[in-house]
Formats: structure tokens, C-alpha cells, sequence
């Protein structure tokens, strides 16, 4: 991809982030921060290449601390935020305190 | 393009990774509007979710990739610790472990930045042609930096909320080392970016000024403002992703990072304004810090009272509410505290919780830990809903919140928190405050409304009080 057409992506999507998160009420913050904590956590594709081409042992120390960190974003970004909203699943009806954990 | 100069078993391949960093993108984007609210919240996590598996499978495919065996190894070992960790964890603890799984991305993003620039420094010191443009080498440095800051940040916003770390470390002349180390971080990516790399003892120390600019920036913090550094940091984290992205030509990065970076930068302000404090203020003022108690003390004294009394009192009121502070979830008293408000309920009585902005350890994580406990949504209201109700409030029970309900921020202009909107408790016929000892805030500021005529001191830890309240109510019969 060249150079302007990258700058035109980061653009629209920067637009589109603000949109989203726009009109957004309080109580979804700190959902939302963990979700969004997790959609970062695609760096994890990035660090694969990284680890994948890597050839000098430095490199691939390096990638592969980086594939581990990363893949620890992305998992524990995914299962701290959906126990999270896990709650938000019965609001309005009436429910008895969330006994189970992540059942699916 | 380049792909049509390949064979064709590598073209589709290519082409299947492009279109499925497509879909991912699309459903990281969809994931998050549904996360927007509350109704859709919960599948807006599994959408996005879908979008990374699809991503990581996807890119095994990467045409000329080896290592495979290291890459699974640390994708299962990275997963496993975060999936346990991630399980285990309090929901009164999610705000630091938000900080540490985010330090692990911007680790990562700086990791890749790494890879990157050690490659171009060992080929330039062996005499060989520049691989990438002067742009990308920009970008890898910038991205690497902004990585590097965000992990060693986010651990001691971590290390600071989790309690490793207690002291809050400053000393004079503390901003002009921070802009001494992010000028030597740029000035260092510079040099490596202008000698396509330099050699790896530049490259490694850009990483080793921005690890310490992270720290150096994060240690002043106190622990009030770090949630809103924490969603800084996040927000810096999506936009180091971007920038390695940009150099790793990977469309799903470059979007997913941006919109995180964006929607961060946004989510801040937005957490910041609900603490009626500027990011500037926060990232660069004493605030918060547990320090600084050299205003005159509330005038009048502390008055005790029995957990029978609050008991017979709440019963016979007509209108009770609730005002529960992050030290009610620390004593995981939120079960009591709604057990005992069905009692009164049950009685006719109205209870209604009244939640600030800030209460808890984020914006909105009150909300969560009552969910937790099984109150139901329209027994919660925030500042706006209910600051008006407290003056026909017969009985205001504070439980674990301080702060937020002191009334100097409304008169006090010497007061530190003065101006932050505060739920104004203090109308209430009684004010009722369960408290562990006579100690201070979070902010470490006295509590003027614990001196009132009106309110009376109930001393003890929250769950045991709750329980002991329970068990008033109930006598009354």
C-alpha cells in the first residue's frame, strides 16, 4: 500500500473512533477502555511476522517475548472484558448475583 | 501487486490474509459500537473476539514465515497466563490488570519496533543497503518509543493500584528529566533513523530512554488519577500499534491501532472531565497523591453511633440512599449492602444508589461491582439523577466513599478538590457513614462532612457492618 492511501486509512479510522465512543454513557467506561484494550491486542498478528522472519538469535528472542506479550493482550484483554459485560447481559430483569463464569 | 509476481499458491494466500484482515477490521469496528451500549455490549465483545481469532489463524499463512514452533509456544504460554490471570482476578482489581495486559500490547508494539531496527543496524554495521524508506524507519522509531512508554508505564500504574508499589516518588526538576529523556529517546531515533540504523547500541538505547521516560512519567502519579492514565495509556498503546503497522504494511494493525488510539484519546478526556480535572493537570500536578494535607482541619467533631440505631432508623424512613464508594467493594460488602436494602424495600421503603462519576477506581466501575452483587439498574441513578433527591432523603448511607461527598469541593476554594461536582450527601436528614477508622481519603483530604451535626459515625469494616445492619433491620420486625 503507498504511502497516501495508508495516511487515508489512518485518517478514517481515526475519525471512526471518536464517532464510536461519541456518546458513550458513563457506565460503559470501563467496559469499553477493557474492549477497546483488547482490540490493540491485534499487535499480536504483527509480532507473529516479526517472530516468524526473524532469524538472529537476538531476533527471535525479541519476537518471541513479543508474540508473548502480545498474546497475553489480546486473551486477557478479551476475558476481563467479557466477564465484565457479562453483568450488563440481565440488567433490567431480575436476576440473583452471577454464579457462573463465562459458560459458553 | 507485489503478488502477482509471486507464484500463485503465495498470491492467494495473500489474498486471503488481506481479505481477512478486512473482516477482522470490520468486526473489531462493529464489536466496539455494540460495546457502545449497554443493551448490545455483551455480543460486541464476541465480535470482536471472532475478528482476532480469524486474524491470528489467518496470518500463519504469511508467506515466508518460519519459527513456527516458537510462535505457538508463545501464543499458548502468553494466552495460558493471561486467560488464568484474567479469570482469577476481583472485578475490584480490573482497573490495574486493564494496566497490565495494555503494558503487554505496547510491549509488544516495541518488541516488533525492535525487531525491525536491530535487523537495519547489524545490516548497516555489516556495510548493507537500507531496507526500509526513511518514513518507515521513522515510524518503527516513533511507534517503538511510544510502545516502549506505555509498557513500563502501565506496569507501574499496575505495581502503584495493586499495592507492590506505595511510594509516590518525586523530587525537583522531575518534568525537566522527563522532557530530557523523551528529547534523548527522539534525539538517539533520529541519529538510528538518519544512518539506516546506526549500529544496535543506538537502537538499544532509545528503547532503555523510553522504558525510563515511562517510569519517570508514571512514579509522580498518584493513585486518584491513574485510571485516566491508564485509558492514556491505552490510547497510546492503539497508536503505537498503528505506527508498527504502518511498517510492517498491515492494514488490520494500522486500523484496529488507530481506532483504539483515537476512541482512547477520547475516553480520557471524557474520564478526565468526570473528575473535573484537565489530562494536563493530571499528568503534570501534585493532585492525587495522598500528600500535601496542610489544610485546617473541618471544624466540630466525629459522632459515633450503633449499628441498632442506623437499623431502626433506616427502617422507619421513608426514603434511604445509598452512596457506595470503592471501599465498599474492597470489603466486598456489595452482597450486604443489597441484601439489606431488599429488607427495606420490602418494608416500603425507597433505596436508591446514588454513584458518582468516579466512584469506584473508574468511571463506571461502580456500576459493574453493584451489578455483581444483583442490583438492578433502576435503583441506580448518577449525579445528575439524584443530587436533587438528597434533600427529601430521610437517611443518606455513605459506605466506603469519601471524596465524592465531601462538601468542600462546593465550598472550599483552597481545597484541592474544589470545583469537582460532588453528590451532595450533606442535604440529607441524616447522614449516616460507615468507615473503617477516622482516617482520610483516597486524595488524603479531611472530610467535612463527617463533622456535621447531621451525620453520625459508624465505625467498622464495611461487610461486617452491613451484616450487622442486615440483622438490625430485621429485629425491628
Amino acid at each position: 500500500m503507498t504511502g497516501i492511501v495508508a495516511l487515508y486509512i489512518f485518517m478514517l479510522a481515526a475519525f471512526t473512533g471518536y464517532e464510536i465512543i461519541a456518546k458513550v454513557p458513563v457506565i460503559l467506561h470501563t467496559p469499553l477502555m477493557s474492549g477497546s484494550n483488547f482490540v490493540h491486542g491485534i499487535v499480536l498478528v504483527g509480532a507473529m511476522v516479526a517472530l516468524g522472519g526473524a532469524v538472529t538469535p537476538l531476533e527471535k528472542a525479541i519476537g518471541f517475548i513479543g508474540v508473548l506479550l502480545a498474546a497475553g493482550n489480546a486473551v486477557g484483554g478479551y476475558v476481563v472484558t467479557e466477564r465484565m459485560l457479562e453483568m450488563f447481559k440481565s440488567s433490567g430483569a431480575k436476576k440473583t448475583p452471577a454464579a457462573h463464569k463465562g459458560g459458553h | 501487486m507485489e503478488g502477482a509476481m509471486q507464484t500463485p499458491g503465495i498470491f492467494s494466500a495473500r489474498l486471503l490474509i488481506d481479505i481477512s484482515y478486512f473482516v477482522t477490521a470490520c468486526l473489531f469496528i462493529l464489536g466496539l459500537k455494540r460495546m457502545s451500549s449497554p443493551v448490545t455490549a455483551r455480543s460486541g465483545i464476541v465480535w470482536a473476539g471472532a475478528g482476532m481469532v480469524v486474524a491470528t489463524l489467518v496470518s500463519f499463512l504469511y508467506p515466508g514465515m518460519s519459527n513456527y514452533e516458537l510462535i505457538i509456544a508463545a501464543i499458548v504460554l502468553g494466552s495460558l497466563a493471561a486467560w488464568w490471570s484474567g479469570k482469577k482476578v476481583a472485578m475490584t482489581d480490573m482497573p490495574q490488570m486493564i494496566a497490565l495486559y495494555n503494558g503487554m500490547g505496547g510491549g509488544a508494539a516495541a518488541a516488533i519496533a525492535a525487531v525491525e531496527l536491530y535487523r537495519a543496524a547489524f545490516a548497516n554495521a555489516a556495510g548493507a543497503e537500507a531496507a526500509h524508506s526513511t518514513v518507515v524507519m521513522s515510524l518503527a522509531v516513533v511507534g517503538g518509543i511510544i510502545g516502549a512508554v506505555s509498557f513500563s508505564g502501565s506496569l507501574i500504574a499496575w505495581a502503584k493500584l495493586q499495592g507492590v508499589l506505595n511510594k509516590t516518588v518525586r523530587f525537583a526538576g522531575q518534568k525537566f528529566v522527563n522532557g530530557l529523556l523523551l528529547l534523548g529517546s527522539l534525539g538517539v531515533g533520529v541519529i538510528v533513523v538518519m544512518h539506516h540504523g546506526a549500529d544496535p547500541l543506538h537502537v538499544t538505547l532509545i528503547f532503555v530512554l523510553a522504558l525510563l521516560l515511562g517510569i519517570a512519567m508514571t512514579l509522580p502519579i498518584g493513585g486518584a488519577d491513574m485510571p485516566v492514565v491508564i485509558s492514556l495509556y491505552n490510547a497510546l498503546t492503539g497508536l503505537a500499534v498503528a505506527f508498527e503497522g504502518f511498517v510492517l504494511d498491515n492494514a488490520a494493525m494500522i486500523i484496529a491501532g488507530t481506532v483504539v488510539g483515537s476512541a482512547g484519546t477520547l475516553l480520557t478526556q471524557l474520564m478526565a472531565k468526570a473528575m473535573n480535572r484537565s489530562l494536563g493537570n493530571v499528568l503534570f500536578s501534585d493532585f492525587g497523591s495522598g500528600g500535601g494535607a496542610t489544610a485546617t482541619g473541618p471544624q466540630g467533631s466525629m459522632k459515633p453511633i450503633e449499628a441498632s440505631d442506623v437499623g431502626v432508623m433506616m427502617a422507619f424512613a421513608s426514603k434511604v440512599i445509598v452512596v457506595p464508594g470503592y471501599g465498599m467493594a474492597v470489603a466486598q460488602a456489595q452482597h450486604k449492602v443489597w441484601e439489606m436494602c431488599q429488607l427495606l424495600i420490602d418494608r416500603g421503603v425507597t433505596v436508591k444508589f446514588a454513584i458518582h462519576p468516579v466512584a469506584g477506581r473508574m468511571p463506571g466501575h461502580m456500576n459493574v461491582l453493584l451489578a455483581e452483587a444483583g442490583v438492578p439498574y433502576d435503583l441506580i441513578a448518577d449525579l445528575d439523577e439524584i443530587n436533587a433527591e438528597f434533600e427529601t432523603a430521610d437517611v443518606a448511607l455513605i459506605i466506603g466513599a469519601n471524596d465524592v461527598v465531601n462538601p468542600v469541593a462546593r465550598t472550599d476554594k483552597s481545597s484541592p478538590i474544589y470545583g469537582m461536582p460532588i453528590l451532595n450527601a450533606d442535604k440529607a436528614k441524616n447522614v449516616i457513614v460507615i468507615k473503617r477508622g477516622q482516617g482520610a481519603g483516597f486524595s488524603g483530604i479531611e472530610n467535612a462532612l463527617f463533622f456535621l451535626d447531621n451525620t453520625r459515625m459508624l465505625y467498622g469494616d464495611g461487610q461486617k457492618a452491613a451484616a450487622e445492619l442486615v440483622n438490625a433491620i430485621k429485629a425491628v420486625g
